[in-house]
């Protein structure tokens, strides 16, 4: 039987993922911005999950609300990166350093 | 009315001072001198009533309470007796002359409002301190004059000598008035009031009782006398903290008349009289008064007689003729006192203002090497300067004689009738100081309106000759003058009697000098009007009055005696034989330099304090302010941010997966706090 802690283990693994998917990626931006829809969808799997162990259905609307607000974030997240890549010619993490002190 | 004389120069210097700009030199000339007129018309009558013995004790007129803490409340009291109409007759006399003097004397002056307006501040000053009813105002009133006089000696201020005197005179009066407040405050501690004619009246009571200064048993009234006496000592430049007052003469003659000879000078005199039943209680403060102002009396005239500054000569004859006061006031003869300083106003204001006008003449030459044979050319300022001479030097006899006879004959005789040892050392010190007052007095006279004249060689008579303008305020010190005896001759240059501005305060100067002493000797020192006029405001002997009477010939003669005495080395050394002040130099070259050095007070005074003071002075502003507190003040703080900045700049990298680390971080640390230790 799967129970909610499968749900929550699942939901962890992915999140952690996409923590290190941040910190560790040094190549692509368009990687780090994945990353940001794990952390999301982790967040998903884990109101869902707890939607239908408690059966309140709060929970899965608040999974839809996250959903909208991933999209609307990975569609300026996509258009910054395009004008960055505009301007600067590259995309690696390692170039985007101009608010260094 | 006495609020009318007290307060009318205040708000005359208030308008000259703060609207002079707006309203005019003429203006605040016209304001400033027409106050003092007015104080002084009003301040004769009230003497004169005095005199006639109209106001019997005199009465106190209560203006304002000041300020009350605890047991301590004074008021601004104006006190109107016998002494304070002398000093009020003094002060609006010489003041409203030297106000008039300076309309022609600091004509040529682009700041005249300024100078009226401190002129005038100085007047209000020196009155609030004579008409004092308690220890604070005087003291008011003692530093009123104080500041007025620091503002006077370095009104030319761009001149760096000027500003220097100015410092030196405010520094060392510091001294003394440290001394005088402590006295305050002593005074205040033993009788519990500031009021002085409850202390005066409590005084003798104290005679006798001990008080605990410094880790010794010592007598209340000696110490308080002798506290006072210190503030004396500053503000008359007795010997020890005389340094200033020649020094002070860079001020414009005007000033040096009215403020370094005949008023803020004599303010010491005035304090020890007015507080003379204290000295009475204490023989050993009155002995030391004796021997303070007997020996300044002789120091100064052994100065005077070799300096060739003609200012420095009255300055330090002025210096002398205020030690004959103190020993007079230090003997108990305090009519005799005030009458000296009643009678000196009138002789050393005029002395000095007939020096301002020789120096008016000369075109601001003031070293009397290079005068000679003025008497012809200013020959109303030669008759007053002779007459000024006759009244400094006590020509007199048989009871006709100038002002200076009556007052000093009468110093010298209390000092001798008083039969007490100070009181004879007083006596032989005084009668050798009139010996060289009279010589280096008539020195003067023959160095300046005598002999042939030596213009020709002084810078200031070359530059008028060459049409430039010379001014008072540039640089004329001794050193600019190397050549011992200058050539003889005019060099063309023709000297010009001062305007009438100038001559008429110095003829009724000369008026004054002439008859001072005859017309008052009598209430003054008389054993039997004196009692009578005094009415206990000072502590008046008469018993000691009527000794000095009575004296023996041979001691009434002294003063005229040595007068001549002095009078014939000055005629032989500078008229008959001019060329023996020159062996006399050459034999005696270390007295010489000794006197003409000043005694190397101010030497010595460099080296033991000054000196030491800068030393200090220089370690806390090197070591203490730079080394300590600007390194790990501002300094220190500054260059911490400084380093902090660079360290915290670090971490700003730009990445964004360290940011999102450190929020990670945060993060964590925040959840963990909230679950763990918030609970």
């Amino acid at each position: 039987m799967i129970g909610l802690g499968h749900y929550l283990a699942v939901a962890a693994t992915l999140f952690v993922l996409g923590v290190l998917g941040i910190f560790l990626n040094r190549r692509n931006v368009i990687l780090m911005l994945m990353a940001i829809e794990l952390i999301l969808l982790s967040v998903n799997i884990n109101l869902v999950a707890f939607s239908a162990f408690l059966g309140d259905l709060t929970g899965q609307v608040m999974a839809m609300f996250v959903l909208t607000v991933a999209a609307a974030e990975a569609a300026i997240g996509l258009a910054i990166l395009v004008v960055f890549f505009r301007r600067r010619g590259s995309i690696a993490v390692d170039d985007v350093n101009r608010m260094r002190g | 009315m006495i609020q009318l004389i007290v307060f009318l120069p205040l708000i005359a210097a208030i308008v000259a001072g703060l609207g002079g700009r707006w309203i005019g030199p003429f203006a605040a000339k016209f304001i400033t001198t027409a106050a003092l007129f007015v104080g002084a018309a009003l301040s004769w009558p009230l003497f004169l009533g005095f005199v006639a013995g109209n106001y019997q004790g005199g009465w106190v007129e209560h203006v304002a309470p000041w300020f009350s803490s605890g047991d301590m409340k004074v008021e601004w009291a104006l006190r109107v007796d016998a002494l304070t109409a002398v000093m009020l007759v003094v002060v609006t006399t010489v003041s409203s002359l030297v106000h008039l003097y300076s309309w022609g004397y600091m004509a040529e002056d682009s700041g005249q409002p300024r100078f009226f307006a401190y002129l005038s501040l100085f007047s209000f000053a020196m009155l609030m301190l004579v008409t004092a009813d308690n220890l604070v105002q005087m003291f008011f009133g003692w530093e009123g004059v104080g500041l007025a006089s620091y503002l006077l000696i370095g009104y030319w201020y761009h001149k760096p000598s000027a500003n220097a005197a100015a410092l030196k005179a405010f520094i060392v009066n510091r001294v003394g008035d440290f001394g005088f407040s402590l006295g305050i405050f002593g005074t205040f501690l033993v009788f519990g009031t500031v009021s002085i004619p409850a202390i005066l009246a409590a005084s003798p009571g104290m005679a006798g009782s001990t008080i605990g200064f410094a880790g010794m048993r010592v007598d209340t009234m000696t110490l308080l006398c002798l506290l006072l006496f210190v503030g004396a000592c500053g503000k008359s430049a007795q010997l020890g903290l005389h340094t200033w007052l020649p020094d002070a003469m860079e001020g414009p003659t005007p000033v040096s008349a009215l403020i370094h000879a005949a008023t803020m000078v004599t303010a010491g005199v005035f304090m020890v009289c007015r507080l003379s039943p204290m000295f009475e209680t204490s023989v050993t403060a009155q002995a030391a008064v004796t021997y303070v102002g007997a020996a300044t009396a002789i120091f100064a005239a052994t100065v005077a007689t070799t300096q060739n500054d003609i200012k420095r000569v009255v300055a330090y004859s002025t210096c002398s003729q205020l030690g004959y006061m103190f020993f007079a006031a230090g003997v108990g003869a305090y009519g005799a006192s005030m009458f000296h300083l009643f009678t000196h106003a009138f002789f050393k204001a005029l002395l000095f203002l007939g020096a301002g006008s020789v120096i008016h003449a000369m075109h601001h030459e003031q070293d009397m090497r290079y005068y000679g044979a003025l008497r012809k050319q200013i020959p109303f300022t030669f008759w007053v300067m002779v007459i000024g001479t006759l009244a400094i030097t006590g020509v007199g006899i048989f009871g006709i004689g100038f002002a200076g006879y009556w007052s000093k004959d009468a110093i010298l005789e209390s000092a001798y009738a008083s039969g007490t040892v100070h009181g004879g050392i007083a006596f032989f010190l005084g009668a050798l100081a009139a010996l060289l007052t009279s010589f280096y007095s008539w020195r003067l006279i023959f160095l300046t309106f005598y002999g042939e004249p030596r213009w020709a060689a002084s810078e200031h008579i070359q530059h008028a000759l060459h049409g430039h303008h010379d001014s008072p305020d540039e640089e004329h010190g001794d050193s600019a003058h190397d050549i011992a005896t200058p050539p003889v001759g005019a060099g063309g240059y023709h000297p010009h009697e001062s305007p009438w501005t100038m001559l008429v305060p110095i003829g009724l100067l000369a008026l004054g000098s002439i008859l001072a002493g005859q017309l008052f000797h009598g209430i003054f020192v008389g054993a039997e009007q004196g009692p009578e006029f005094w009415n206990g405001t000072v502590a008046f002997d008469a018993h000691l009055a009527h000794a000095a009477h009575e004296v023996p010939r041979w001691v009434a003669y002294t003063p005229f005696g040595v007068m001549l005495v002095g009078l014939a080395i000055a005629y032989n050394n500078y008229l008959r034989h001019p060329d023996v002040p020159a062996r006399f130099v050459a034999q005696f070259g270390g007295l010489y330099r000794f006197l003409l050095n000043k005694w190397y007070f101010d030497e010595l005074y460099d080296r033991i304090f000054v000196r030491p003071a800068m030393w200090l002075g220089r370690l806390f502003w090197h070591g203490g302010d730079e080394g300590i507190i600007d390194r790990f003040g501002p300094h220190g703080a500054a260059y911490a941010v400084g380093i902090g900045n660079k360290l915290t700049a670090r971490l700003q990298s730009g990445y964004l997966y360290s940011y999102a680390l450190v929020m990670l971080l945060g993060l964590i640390g925040a959840a963990s706090w909230a679950m763990w230790w918030a609970r």
